[in-house]
């Protein structure tokens, strides 16, 4: 069962990854950030399967509740009209495809070629016991920096929007 | 088969390769920030299978700093493009050639 959910997910993530950069559907890039967000949340579902309860959960609530939400403020905000056909459309085409395909290439001959261990050891990774790693003074330096930048970026996210800069 | 720690990996490395797809071949600018996105969800989803299959929950405490990271700088990113739209009224990379020789 656990195989049959991994395939679907895995599948559901890929297909609609590779919607969001090439999507033949319209010219918005409404339905590009709705397929990331689609992305995200099957993502969310390899989570699970992975046993990370709590980043499935995290990843859910702040990537697609309120980065994607922010994508799409932006996006709406913009109103940019649809992108009218490409000239250059086969070079930055075969460039694309070079490059992915170059470092998917060199990830895959690499990754298939390493002796992985097969079986999966046990883990206690609850949330109790991720927040104990995050609380307890083993991490808690970085936690409390991360609240900090978050601070610095919003200072930085409404300097930015003023209409002048006195 | 059972699904073991290389399955997970080509996942990643495939959206990884996607985002870098979307980085190259598109001339939105939101859609580039889109694939930039989807190589960090990418990372992510490296990082919690490794976590996994290593039995070591500071992968898991990566991908939360990771996430958090990320959500901040996309809000100054796209107040970023934001405020370049105001300026040029294009989110299109082929306008943007100020650094052009």
């Amino acid at each position: 069962m656990q195989e049959v959910l991994f395939y679907i997910f895995a599948l559901l993530t890929v297909l609609f990854g590779f919607l969001v950069v090439a999507n033949p559907f319209s010219k918005n890039p409404v339905t590009s950030a709705m397929f990331l967000v689609l992305t995200i949340v099957s993502l969310s579902g390899l989570f699970v399967l992975l046993h990370a309860f709590f980043l499935a959960a995290v990843q859910v609530l702040v990537y697609a509740g309120a980065v994607m939400v922010l994508f799409l403020f932006v996006i709406m905000l913009l109103d940019l009209e649809a992108e009218e056909r490409r000239r250059l459309r086969v070079y930055s085409f075969a460039a694309g495809v070079i490059a992915s395909g170059a470092i998917l290439y060199v990830a895959l001959s690499s990754l298939l070629r390493s002796p992985l261990r097969k079986e999966l050891p046990y883990i206690e990774g609850s949330t109790a016991a991720l927040g104990e790693l995050l609380f307890t003074p083993r991490y808690l330096l970085p936690f409390e920096i991360v609240s900090v930048l978050l601070l610095v970026a919003m200072v930085g996210v409404v300097l930015l929007s003023k209409k002048e800069l006195k | 088969m059972t699904v073991g720690l290389e399955h997970y990996l080509t996942v990643s490395a495939v959206l990884f390769a996607l985002g870098i797809l979307g980085v190259v071949m598109r001339r939105n600018l939101l859609i580039i920030y889109m694939g930039l996105e989807l190589m960090l969800n990418a990372a992510n989803l490296a990082l919690v299978a490794f976590s996994r299959f290593t039995n070591n929950l500071e992968g898991q405490v990566f991908v939360f700093f990771v996430i958090t990271v990320a959500a901040a700088e996309v809000s100054v990113g796209l107040a970023l493009i934001v405020a370049l739209f105001r300026r040029r009224q294009t989110a299109s990379v082929e306008d943007l050639t100020t650094l052009k020789l």
